[in-house]
């Protein structure tokens, strides 16, 4: 299934991250957006993050995906 | 979710005399579109199919039968994404497989699969890598990771798929005709917006590319009408926050390495060549096929069962003699009524929506 979450980067280290989605964190691989820093917004599959995505469209998925969060986390 | 009943009015107004057929392949759409009732809300010309966009419903019961057959093996733990776990193999699903013995564990990512057999020495870890160019480069980092700590006891089954050659095969199908399409919002985040550019230069297929929000599927819908409307076929990047035209290099180049593009079968087209991902030669002995001596699966759909016609938009959900009575969430006949973006799920869940209105 190709449903990517979107969270914020909380601490980076090495080519791992501690992303946050709406108060659950994950350890997250961050080697496919090697151009990441500490408090960017990411895109996040199966434990990957994808894509770097602005604020503003990261939060209001955030808000729609609150259910499917949930079962997914 | 919320409909903005002004604006949809103004749609139907504007579309009343259309008469065309819509696809969409993402799962994740077939269930945003479905959940919001917007079949209900189209004017009657305008037809609104599922194309094969969900991986689990395009695996054939052959793999899954594989893979149960795999996990009677005492040295083998199979390890899955969720939605594996109820799709009918052969001769039972994979909770069934586990509820008679086998060992069958699911994870969140295929990297906590490596973590498993990290931890299990002497036990063969079997990764079931089902998914579309999304997934493979998580499962190819997995590999490498594996590969990286000289983890021997991994390996995968590969089910991947590369959607481009299936919608090659969908659009030379005389049965079928389509005359726009949305295409998948987080697999074009890893392949790019340009990689669905051969859709209106070589099919001329208008396509559009959006998010999940239901705002933006009507605003695709309508962008997609339009250019029906004026006779002309082009692409439009309507996610632009998460798809670049290029799309995701590094993960691009992690697919070219660890895997490499092979045939293989789907529910409902059948053999499509080049369309699979097998692993590459340097990476072969982390081929669970390569490993276990695995033949070729084969597949035998349940009679009557309409999930491939339906996958193709060819049938809907309530054609299926099953839908709704043998073959429901709980006990599903086929795959489309498993997978939570299978359309005869998304149907069965929320196919009610708007008739009543």
């Amino acid at each position: 299934m190709c449903l990517a979450i979107p969270g914020e980067v909380m601490r980076i280290e090495g080519t791992k991250g501690e992303v946050n989605f709406l108060g659950a964190c994950r350890l997250v691989n961050l080697s496919l957006v090697p151009e990441v820093k500490a408090g960017d917004y990411v895109l996040v599959h199966a434990g990957c993050a994808i894509q770097i995505v602005p604020p503003l469209e990261a939060q209001e998925t955030l808000k729609l995906f609150g259910e499917i969060l949930q079962e997914e986390i | 979710m919320r409909n903005d009943s002004e604006f949809i009015a103004e749609f139907q107004t504007k579309f009343s005399r259309m008469n065309c057929s819509l696809m969409e392949v993402c799962g994740t759409h077939t269930n945003v579109i479905r959940k919001a009732g917007i079949p209900q809300l189209l004017p009657k010309g305008i037809r609104l199919l599922s194309g094969p966009g969900c991986p689990v419903c395009v695996t054939g019961s052959g793999y899954i039968e594989q893979s149960v057959q795999l996990s009677k093996n005492q040295e083998v733990i199979i390890v899955t994404f969720g939605d594996l776990l109820k799709v009918p193999g052969n001769t039972c699903t994979l909770n069934e497989a586990r509820a008679a013995g086998g060992r069958i564990k699911v994870v969140y990512s295929p990297l906590d699969a490596v973590e498993i057999a990290e931890n299990s020495p002497g036990q063969e870890v079997v990764f079931l890598g089902v998914g579309f160019e999304t997934t493979a480069p998580v499962i190819a980092l997995a590999v490498k990771e594996a590969l990286r700590k000289g983890i021997r006891n991994f390996s995968v089954h590969p089910a991947l798929k590369v959607l481009n050659p299936a919608m090659k095969a969908l659009l030379k199908d005389p049965e079928l005709s389509i005359n726009g399409l949305i295409a998948p919002g987080h697999l074009s985040v890893i392949t790019g917006a340009k990689s669905f550019a051969f859709l209106p230069e070589d099919f001329g297929l208008p396509t559009v590319i959006t998010g999940f929000r239901v705002e933006e599927i009507w605003l695709g819908l309508t962008a997609l009408l339009n250019q029906i409307k004026k006779g002309c076929a082009t692409l439009e990047n309507m996610y632009p926050q998460a798809v670049s035209p290029e799309g995701n290099q590094p993960a691009q180049r992690l697919i070219r390495e660890v895997f490499t593009p092979e045939d293989t079968e789907w529910r409902g087209l059948g053999m499509v060549p080049g369309s699979g991902l097998g692993l590459s030669e340097s990476y072969r002995n982390f081929d669970a096929r390569v490993r276990f001596q695995l033949g070729p699966a084969t597949s035998n759909e349940p009679p009557g069962c309409l999930c491939g016609p339906i996958l193709l938009g060819k049938s809907v959900p309530n054609q299926c003699p099953h839908f709704g009575r043998s073959c429901t969430p709980e006990h599903p006949v086929g795959p489309c009524m498993v997978s939570s973006e299978g359309t005869c799920a998304a149907d069965f869940y929320y196919g009610k929506i708007g008739v009543n209105k």
